[in-house]
């Protein structure tokens, strides 16, 4: 029964992980930048959500405070590219990068002088509440964030897959001259995806408030996010979620089986080999490059 | 306007381009060396410390600036080279071994950590290079009998054949120590950049297929950059070790790796002086923090002192401004500002304009 109790709580704490890979990719997957803030995004959705919901603050209903948060998080993204990154237009993808870190820490910075820097619980209606499944005791939050973010996956995948604007968007990445001549707007397609971006972040902050505290450092979880989707393969969706879950899946077994201290180090550790010898990840789109 | 006439092919490598920089240059180093007498111990540990970022921020500069290959995980080779100068003069080694074995053996284990990262390109290098900075955090935990782990190790005082150095008895000499190595380092960077090692750095930079076409071998030229790189980087670590005079594994966390990129882009990436200019902003911003603080606190009765991250709230908002109207840095805007006065009035804006590519795609091509 351990085993499986420690399983449902490594996919919980990795879905998480998932859902944050989940922005980077599909960020990096519509715009070939990478979002370093992504993490700060979901730890923003979080306090967004809890300013909304909890009784010191605003104390609106939870289920109204949800896609309140969620269309806050989408607008911040979309903000975001049309005043800071859509002048990055043409520039090399490394000063995106830099770009995107710096934001994160203005981001962290801005929570912390708003919001504090005590840890902060979100007050779910749900809290507490438990499901019993054959012998098993789950807290109700565990099997909801899997859930969720199981859902949000297949609902991406598709969307990338069938929608128009999911193929305008992987079309604007795979070559934006091109795209441009196909008549697709290139730079508002990229600002809708930072705006999917940001709300995907919603998500993934309103899941993880609902699982434990928040404070503004919570955004660094963001690099065991990176490992998620490396090791999934940047640039494939579902690859970020099993990236996610796998990572969730090994740090509670690595801490229960390996001295202290190997637990923290396993999912990079995890990372680096990947990255030495499957470098485009387990489920990569890579393919040979030609001069 | 100054003309400056080549005579032989040698006049493009040359040390300094006219006489007048020389002279400028020499200015500076006599300045430099009159420092103590100008300033109180308080500043002058303010620019030691400067230096020595600016140290570290050569060694990033020449991997990051000068070879493309964007590092996240510098702080990893800082630490490296603190614990493993202060292991080495704890075992009784006398100082002027350790410190350059320190920059050497980080060089070389820089160099076995390089070669199978160094396969990756753009991102997948950065997400690598930023997972040896989380790694190198624990492991420092977990190897406690070398390290000390969270208490950390103090680094033991310097013995230059019996010369005591000490950060904050003898700041004065402390000072010159530094001086001294960032003058050395500055020489070997300089003259690597003359040298076709530092061409094919450059030519790296800017396309690697055309640099292999011209015959460069590539992960050769990468590892070498690498190495040379963490060895600087291991000195600054050394002698960041000694001015901290304690240290733990929380000194060089991930910030601070993500620190010295962000210095030399503020800096100006592609140029020694971008690591000066960088490590000067880092270094005096707590101050100016602090001061214009407590002018707000006086003057507008604002209380700003509730206010913890402020510095790399600042920092961040320095970059980002930067990076959207200087994408060149400080140095870039100081090229500019000289060449506006040397073709007076014949100065145009989209002189020092980049070519605008569009994007494609890196998994599909």
């Amino acid at each position: 029964m351990d085993f499986w109790q420690l399983a449902i709580s490594g996919l919980a704490n990795g879905s998480v992980y998932g859902l944050i890979a989940l922005g980077f990719v599909l960020i990096y997957k519509a715009t070939e930048a990478v979002n370093f803030a992504q993490g700060d995004f979901m730890m923003m959705g979080a306090f967004i959500t809890i300013w909304l919901t909890n009784e010191q603050y605003l104390g609106f209903s939870f289920w109204l405070a949800i896609p309140l948060a969620i269309l806050i998080m989408a607008l911040l993204g979309y903000l975001l590219d049309v005043v800071v990154i859509r002048r990055m237009f043409g520039q090399p993808q490394i000063a995106v990068i830099i770009l995107t870190i710096a934001l994160g820490f203005i981001i962290r910075f801005a929570a912390g002088a708003i919001w504090s820097h005590e840890p902060q619980l979100l007050e779910t209606p749900f809290a507490g509440r438990e499901v019993h499944f054959g012998g098993l005791v789950l807290g109700f939050e565990e099997v909801a964030v899997i859930i969720v973010t199981l859902l949000l996956t297949m609902f991406l995948f598709l969307f990338f897959k069938k929608a128009k604007l999911g193929k305008a968007m992987q079309a604007a990445s795979q070559n934006q001259l091109a795209a441009y001549y196909v008549g697709i707007p290139v730079k508002r397609i990229q600002s809708l995806v930072w705006a999917l971006g940001g709300s995907v972040a919603a998500v993934a902050g309103i899941l993880f408030a609902s699982k434990g505290a928040v404070d503004p450092s919570t955004g660094l979880l963001g690099i065991k996010a990176f490992a998620a989707a490396v090791i999934g393969g940047f640039g494939s969706l579902p690859g970020a979620l099993i990236g996610g879950l796998i990572i969730g899946l090994i740090e509670p077994f690595a801490a229960y089986g390996l001295p202290a201290g190997y637990s923290q180090v396993a999912p990079y550790a995890l990372m680096l080999l990947v990255l030495i010898f499957r470098p485009a990840g387990l489920f990569s789109q890579m393919h040979e490059k030609k001069v | 306007m100054r003309f400056v006439f080549k005579r032989s092919y040698d006049d493009d490598i040359k040390l300094f381009k006219h006489r007048p920089q020389a002279f400028y240059y020499l200015a500076l180093l006599i300045l430099m060396l009159a420092l103590p007498l100008l300033l109180d111990d308080f500043f002058l540990g303010e620019v030691t410390y400067v230096l020595i970022f600016a140290i570290a921020g050569m060694g990033l500069m020449l991997l990051t600036g000068h070879t493309g290959q964007v590092s996240l995980g510098h702080a990893a080779f800082l630490a490296l080279g603190a614990y493993l100068n202060a292991i080495m003069l704890s075992k009784g080694i006398p100082f002027v071994i350790t410190l350059p074995l320190a920059g050497i053996l980080t060089g070389i284990i820089g160099m076995i950590i390089a070669l199978p990262v160094l396969r990756l390109h753009g991102i997948y290098l950065a997400i690598a290079t930023l997972a040896i900075s989380v790694l190198a955090d624990d492991i420092i935990v977990m190897a406690e009998p070398f390290t000390g782990g969270v208490t950390g190790l103090v680094a033991p005082p310097i013995d230059i054949f019996g010369l005591d150095i000490d950060r904050y008895g003898t700041p004065i000499l402390f000072y010159f120590l530094v001086l001294f190595v960032t003058l050395f380092v500055l020489m070997i960077y300089r003259n690597i950049m003359r040298s076709p090692l530092g061409r094919a750095f450059v030519a790296m930079r800017d396309s690697e297929i055309s640099a292999q076409a011209l015959g460069v071998n590539i992960t050769k030229t990468k590892a070498t950059a690498f190495a040379i790189s963490c060895a600087i980087t291991g000195l600054a670590g050394a002698l960041l070790g000694h001015f901290a005079g304690a240290f733990n594994n929380e000194t060089f966390n991930i910030v601070l790796s993500i620190q010295l990129l962000l210095m030399i882009v503020i800096g100006g990436l592609g140029s020694i002086h971008g690591a000066f200019f960088g490590a000067m902003v880092v270094g005096f911003l707590p101050q100016f923090i602090a001061i214009s603080r407590d002018f707000a606190t006086d003057n507008f009765g604002f209380n700003s002192l509730s206010m913890p991250g402020i510095e790399t709230g600042v920092f961040a908002l320095i970059l980002v401004l930067f990076i959207l109207f200087e994408p060149m840095g400080i140095y870039g805007r100081w090229v500019k500002i000289r060449t506006y006065f040397e073709l007076f009035p014949f100065y145009r804006k989209n002189m020092f304009k980049r070519q605008k590519s569009y994007l494609k795609t890196e998994r599909m091509k």
